[in-house]
């Protein structure tokens, strides 16, 4: 039997997979450069200030929006 | 003395009574802010609390609903100016204030949807956030990605549970170059649009597309 390597989602793109990720590497590895963000992991909110401490479980949906100026 | 009933003819049998009762917040008095007030306001809804600390400049004429003449006036009281001369039944709070964590639940603790219609990204961002902490379970719709012109068809409204976000998510300020009147004016009615849906949705009992 052939396992999946272990995924997450990022906006519906499909990433690798290991222990200890946590969001800040998913904005690195979607090389999203935008500073103002509303990030959800399994549809819950992480703060601000919780990107590198908040960990991306396996297979987690993560939702990155992005925040532009203009109004 | 205008006659409340025949002012308020015509009007949607089961939602308009919804929109009559809600109170909606807007943070931001400028492009977006003073057209999702203006098109909430001939809707119907009941109340509107708008924020904003900024006054009214030649620049903004392009895509703001003021007047040469309002030029220097604080924008939220020139809103509420604009609106008092169709609407003489809308309650409108207007706050000359900069938003701010510290006052959010002061300002738009009582309303029933909260509408982001900021300029910075940062209080954007700083709203979003204070709003999703503060009150999960009410809505809130905001803009990002409006400006330029044309490109319709990239205009949407992205949804994470209570959170919705109307625009391309991705075109962005050009330096030196105002969002333009058109698209601001699309995205700010959809995301009052939303706001009426969203109070009155349309599967409920005898409501309809109409």
């Amino acid at each position: 039997m052939i396992m999946d390597k272990p995924s997450f989602i990022v906006n519906g793109h499909k990433l690798p997979w290991q222990e200890g990720l946590v969001v800040r590497d998913a904005l690195t590895m979607m090389t999203y450069t935008f500073k103002m963000l509303v990030i959800k992991v399994n549809g819950k909110l992480v703060k601000k200030g919780d990107y590198d401490s908040t960990p991306i479980p396996l297979n987690a949906e993560v939702e990155v929006i992005h925040l532009i100026s203009g109004g | 003395m205008i006659d409340r009933e025949a002012y308020f003819s015509k009007r949607h049998p089961i939602a308009f009574p919804i929109w009559q009762r809600a109170v909606i917040g807007i943070a931001g008095a400028g492009g977006l802010g003073s057209i999702v007030a203006s098109s909430l306001a001939r809707a119907g809804i009941g109340k509107i609390i708008i924020a904003d600390f900024d006054t009214v400049s030649l620049e903004n004429l392009n895509r703001q609903q003021f007047t040469l003449q309002q030029i220097g006036e604080a924008k939220v009281h020139a809103l509420a100016s604009n609106i008092a001369g169709f609407n003489p039944f809308i309650i409108i709070e207007p706050h000359l204030v900069k938003v701010t964590p510290a006052n959010i639940e002061t300002l738009f603790g009582g309303c029933d949807i909260m509408i982001e219609a900021f300029d910075d990204a940062d209080q954007k961002e700083m709203l979003i956030h204070k709003w999703m902490e503060n009150y999960p379970a009410k809505p809130i719709i905001g803009a990002s990605g409006i400006s330029g012109y044309g490109n319709n068809e990239s205009i949407s409204i992205h949804r994470y549970d209570k959170l919705y976000i109307v625009g391309d998510l991705q075109s962005k300020l050009e330096d030196g170059i105002s969002p333009i009147a058109t698209r601001v004016a699309i995205i700010a009615n959809m995301q009052a649009n939303l706001a009426l849906e969203l109070l009155a949705p349309h599967n409920q009992e005898g409501n309809d597309n109409g």
